[in-house]
């Protein structure tokens, strides 16, 4: 099959821009945690009174209406680069599943990307929900060192795949797998954040309360690791298919076990007496630090039937 | 002593040693991705062990280059099992119970609840209890004159359970599969070649199950007709083949076969057993023209050495004709050895190998002729020449050449050896394993009820109506999520907006 190069192309130019504009998203984001002021005692107090007995409920939506100081101004400009960074990213891919004639996921470069897509479209998700904006440069960090890293040292030019990966379940399992792990990289970064936020000196003012990173860690992951789990299963049913078996503890596989064991540790402790908070954050980190571990060592490092980085 | 063993039972069934036991797994479980394992590549354990010295025999003792098949393994596996089992029962037992109970009576202070809001409202008692009955339609209630008490998200529970059971399930389904499965490989020649599942002894590697001896295979026959494979330019593979047909089941007994087209990704379903293509390679057919004008014409295959150029090295063996005494017939048998180019790429006399395809073939070749050392009861490699018989000169190198298809090399005895064709053969492999639909079954199972578990929040709401001496009343609403707290803020203030205003229904 042959590849269309001027796609491919067309591909990697979207791709250099989004790491561009996601590079000025960090820069804003980064004016505005260091130019705002720490949240007002007072939103954290609206907050306490949907729990402490708030005598009317009209109160608890009325925000205050105040004016935006210029550091919040720039903090929603970094926000519509996200966005727009993330319209690139998109771009990008489909660009390179045309070029290529199949899905945007089969190297370890293509992944990478999809998988950073994911967790970008988790922040904006959760900018949308949460008061989190301004935290914006520490998430978007690690992701545009994982798209640098995937742009560089893994890249790989836009080819068809050999044939134990010409399956439709190189779509459905790799896809998901690569999303979820994407959007657990947010809880993995938020994480990092309250083991910082909850210690005993107040170091850290301008961070979100412990509890909305508790909550936000939380709720990422709970959406995450079913999809994890599903990934699994699916790369389960494609491996009884291609290789003969549906489990034979591959490298791959292998980690994956274990970074799924370690999130359900995660969702255990964060019911146990003793391992809440910060136990939990801690669990949630190590879990992130596996993905990551399995994603560069072993595709990378070690010899298994996943070997598929294109190098 | 009765004392002793509750005791180690709560200890067991705690969620401190769950979560303790969860991450012993996690832990054992990693040497099996950073150390070579025995099961998926021995030729690196060895390589490993001999690279540690005193390090890797210990390591080896202590089973960690198979870890999964590991005492401490199995230990910690059995005892998270006999924790999860714990838990369960006792909930489940608990589930049943609540499924039939009412809601919880109203606490008496709801202000204390962590979600709480009240109004003085212009309604009678009876009208905010009705109002209050309306807006929390599809909860499981149980109301009073003056007080409404409601809960739902009782399906969390029930996918909670179904998501460890499931987790059971598998697990023992897991365990039953590794008792009873095999898996087994072999290569087979195309355009006629055929395998039957008949014993251990027509596969070149097999892997059995604890509880398979090998006897009682499933009888099935495949025979191996075109094969075919498609390259990118670079020589990448793009995609394999092979036209086959099978028997199996009642097809043995009337010899019907039936056609299937095998490839990479989609196996061969025929009664319990999976084939797959592997992969595939190539075997050279030469003919050995004998002093006395007898002809031998053998083909074996040969092991690609190159995976992208498929340039393959094997030995193609043959005894003399016509001769019995075992003396004599040891002088003159002949080895053809050395590689085969799919599409050669020669370098002055260099031979190699530039693409997989075939595309006017050559090999270079060394003949041997003397002593191959094949009687002598050790097994000796298909691949290659047993180059001892080489060192100790019973064996000797007679003549070296490239050649093309159809050319031949004459030795000083007036023996010719003819290169007359290449052949494709495939690798395959049959697997069973009789458990892995319940393996998968339970694995849905598994995402169902985590699915519900992780979505659904099991959550409280309490409604109060309370007369005051103005002939008002005084409207209090109390809410808690038994699990977590996250996201029942919004539902909450949305309930309690339908339940504090003076609007009449």
């Amino acid at each position: 099959m042959p590849v269309n190069e001027t796609l491919a192309t067309y591909s990697d130019w979207l791709y250099r821009s989004a790491l561009g504009v996601y590079l000025f998203a960090i820069l804003f984001y980064a004016v505005e945690q260091a130019f705002a002021r720490a949240p007002r005692k007072a939103a954290v107090n609206a907050e306490a009174l949907v729990g402490a007995g708030a005598p009317v409920p009209g109160i608890l939506t009325d925000e205050p209406k105040s004016e935006l100081s210029r550091a919040e101004r720039i903090g929603r400009m970094g926000a519509a680069l996200t966005v727009l960074g993330a319209l690139l990213h998109l771009g990008s891919l489909v660009m390179r599943g045309l070029s290529a004639g199949r899905a945007p996921w089969g190297n370890m470069y293509e992944y990478m990307s999809l998988l950073c897509l994911a967790a970008v479209v988790t922040w904006i998700v959760l900018m949308a929900k949460f008061p989190i904006r301004r935290l914006g440069a520490f998430v978007l960090t690690p992701i545009l060192i994982l798209l640098f890293l995937g742009g560089t040292v893994l890249y790989a030019e836009s080819a068809p795949v050999q044939p134990a990966l010409r399956s439709y379940w190189l779509v459905i399992h790799v896809s998901v797998i690569s999303i979820s792990s994407g959007v657990l990289l947010i809880p993995g970064v938020t994480s990092i954040l309250y083991l910082l936020k909850d210690s005993k000196s107040d170091r850290f003012p301008k961070l979100p309360s412990a509890d909305v990173l508790d909550r936000m860690s939380y709720r990422t992951t709970v959406l995450a690791f079913p999809l994890f789990t599903a990934g699994i299963i699916c790369g389960a049913i494609w491996a009884e298919a291609a290789w003969g078996r549906f489990w034979g503890w591959d490298p791959k596989e292998t980690v994956a076990f274990v970074s799924w064991v370690v999130y359900a540790a995660y969702l255990h402790a964060r019911a146990t007496a003793g391992w809440r908070g910060r136990g939990a954050a801690w669990i949630n980190v190590a879990g992130f630090a596996l993905n990551v571990f399995n994603l560069f060592f072993i595709n990378l490092v070690t010899t298994g039937l996943h070997s598929y980085a294109g190098l | 002593m009765i004392a002793f063993l509750r005791n180690t039972w709560r200890g067991l069934t705690s969620m401190r040693t769950a979560l303790t036991l969860l991450f012993l797994l996690a832990l054992a479980a990693m040497p099996g991705a950073l150390l070579p394992q025995l099961s998926l590549n021995a030729a690196k354990v060895d390589e490993y062990i001999a690279q540690h010295g005193w390090w890797g025999d210990l390591l080896l003792k202590l089973g960690f280059f198979e870890v999964y098949a590991t005492p401490w393994f199995a230990a910690i596996y059995l005892l998270l099992f006999v924790s999860l089992i714990g838990c369960l029962l006792p909930r489940t037992w608990e589930y049943f119970k609540q499924m039939r109970a009412k809601p919880v009576l109203t606490p008496r202070n709801l202000a204390r609840m962590p979600h709480h809001a009240q109004l003085v409202l212009d309604v009678t008692p009876e009208e905010a209890v009705t109002k209050a009955k309306k807006a929390l339609r599809g909860w499981r209630m149980d109301a009073g004159d003056d007080t409404v008490s409601a809960e739902r998200g009782y399906l969390r529970e029930t996918g909670n359970l179904v998501f460890h059971f499931a987790l059971l399930g598998l697990l023992v389904s897991f365990a039953l599969g590794k008792m009873f499965s095999y898996e087994g490989q072999i290569i087979v020649q195309a355009n006629g070649g055929q395998f039957c599942n008949g014993g251990v002894f027509n596969y070149d590697s097999f892997r059995p199950g604890l509880r398979v001896d090998g006897t009682d295979l499933t009888p099935f026959c495949v025979e191996i007709g075109k094969f075919s494979a498609e390259y990118l330019d670079n020589g990448q593979p793009v995609g394999y083949q092979a036209d086959i047909r099978y028997q199996s089941g009642d097809d043995l007994a009337s010899n019907t076969w039936r056609p299937y087209n095998l490839q990479v990704n989609h196996p061969l379903r025929t009664d319990g057993d999976r084939v797959y293509l592997l992969g595939h390679g190539y075997t050279p057919t030469f003919t050995v023209t004998f002093p006395n004008g007898e002809k031998r014409t053998q083909g074996i295959q040969w092991l690609p050495s190159d995976q992208l150029t498929l340039a393959s090295e094997g030995a193609t063996k043959f005894d003399p004709p016509g001769i019995t005494d075992s003396e004599q017939r040891r002088k003159n048998q002949i080895a053809v050895t050395g590689l085969l180019a799919p599409t050669p790429l020669l370098h002055g006399n260099i031979l190699n190998s530039k693409y997989p395809a075939l595309n006017n073939p050559m090999v270079a070749v060394d003949v041997y002729r003397g002593d191959l050392g094949v009687d002598d009861g050790r097994g000796q490699s298909i691949f290659s020449i047993d180059m001892k018989m080489v060192e100790q000169g019973r064996l000797q190198k007679v003549a070296r050449k490239n050649l093309a298809l159809g050319e031949e090399i004459a030795l000083d005895d007036g023996t010719k050896v003819r290169f007359d064709s290449v052949n494709d053969w495939v690798s395959l492999q049959v697997s069973h394993d009789p458990t892995q639909e319940y393996v998968l079954l339970f694995a849905v199972l598994i995402i169902l009820g985590l699915g519900v578990s992780l979505t659904v929040k099991r959550r409280r709401v309490w409604v109060r109506a309370t007369p005051r001496d103005d002939g008002r009343t005084l409207v209090e609403v109390g809410g808690l999520a038994r699990t977590d707290q996250a996201g029942y803020g919004e539902e909450f203030t949305r309930l309690a907006r339908a339940v504090l205003n003076e609007e009449k229904s």
